[in-house]
């Protein structure tokens, strides 16, 4: 198989992350109306995130229990609104001291 | 000019504790960069120009098994998708008149946490504003990024799986607070954690790379979601 190459994958990257940003700005004159598409678009970064915490989290550690030990002490931490650094802070602490 | 000057001073106060959580989080970005093999100076640059936790995430996972070009545009539109929503809100948040250049570059600086502090700055928000946060903290993301890649390989191994929990932590503090306002946020996570994790392990489906699985699950369960439980119409919806 050809070798794809890395400096393009980040050209990708770059040039399609920022055009989703850009085209709001350019042709959005008022605000959306379409209800389904502003209910999609509030759904989506909640989902898209959790797909990619579970099951990824769990096999990212040798055995599952540290990952998924982790997990749920990230979900009670971010509960209490602890915030992104104590909560980031929470999950790596627990799955040093396990595995 | 002098309060121009303020703006500057106020973004680069505003500015500097999102820059320290990201520089945390982006060294075990750089962790997962370094499995796909990318050197330092590329994760600098790539984290520099787009600064999107989950999109760097899911396009390295991508690159570490040379996946096809088109996996990655499908990855960055979804895992993205929530700028283009942070985006358009922002645009009713910059004075009229203002040219089209400064639009333009305040919509790149959208991140969730400059999106969040522009949006809370009380009037219009200055593009001057916007442009010091974004500058302070987008240095230190790329920063953390390329340290994670550098030192990822020379820390032990406990260490390097250890901080990748870092990213996870910082999705579930970015999806799971939010339950509090919205019990169908709630529903939504839970069908997402269940039929994410099915799909890891199903026949032919578990077959998927993680990009596909991702981008397909979030089409489907955003879908039906915004079906079943739409959004209230009086409720603003960029949150």
């Amino acid at each position: 198989m050809e070798q794809h190459s890395i400096l393009i994958y980040i050209l990708l990257a770059i040039v399609i992350t920022n055009l989703i940003r850009v085209i709001p700005m350019a042709f959005i004159k008022g605000p959306i109306t379409n209800r389904f598409v502003r209910s999609f678009l509030y759904y989506v970064p909640y989902v898209t995130l959790a797909v990619m915490t579970f099951p990824d989290m769990i096999l990212a550690t040798p055995t599952p229990w540290p990952g998924l030990i982790a997990l749920l002490a990230g979900i009670i931490a971010a509960w209490f609104r602890l915030g992104l650094f104590p909560v980031a802070a929470i999950c790596c602490v627990i799955v040093y001291l396990l595995i | 000019m002098a309060r121009r000057k303020q703006h500057i001073i106020h973004g680069l106060r505003d500015g500097i504790p999102i820059a320290m959580g990201y520089f945390a989080v982006t060294f075990s970005l750089g962790i997962i960069a370094a499995r796909a093999g990318l050197t330092a100076p590329e994760g600098f640059l790539s984290s520099f120009f787009t600064r999107a936790s989950a999109g760097e995430y899911g396009t390295y996972t991508l690159v570490a098994v040379q996946a096809a070009y088109v996996e990655v545009i499908a990855m960055c539109l979804v895992a993205n998708l929530r700028y283009m929503l942070m985006s358009a809100a922002l645009s009713q948040k910059i004075a009229p008149g203002t040219s089209w250049f400064h639009r333009i570059l305040m919509a790149c600086c959208v991140t969730d946490e400059v999106f969040g502090i522009s949006i809370a700055h009380p009037g219009y928000t200055p593009p001057a504003y916007t442009y010091s946060a974004a500058l302070i903290s987008t240095l230190f993301w790329a920063s953390g990024c390329a340290l994670g890649i550098v030192a990822g390989s020379l820390l032990p191994q406990p260490m390097v799986t250890a901080l990748s929990m870092s990213l996870y932590g910082m999705f579930l503090a970015i999806i799971i607070p939010p339950v509090h306002k919205d019990r169908n946020v709630l529903y939504a996570l839970i069908a997402s954690f269940v039929l994410s994790g099915l799909c890891a392990v199903a026949p032919n489906i578990g077959e998927w790379s993680n990009g596909m699985r991702t981008v397909v699950l979030t089409i489907v369960i955003s879908a039906v979601a915004a079906w079943l439980k739409p959004i209230k119409t009086e409720d603003d919806g960029a949150a």
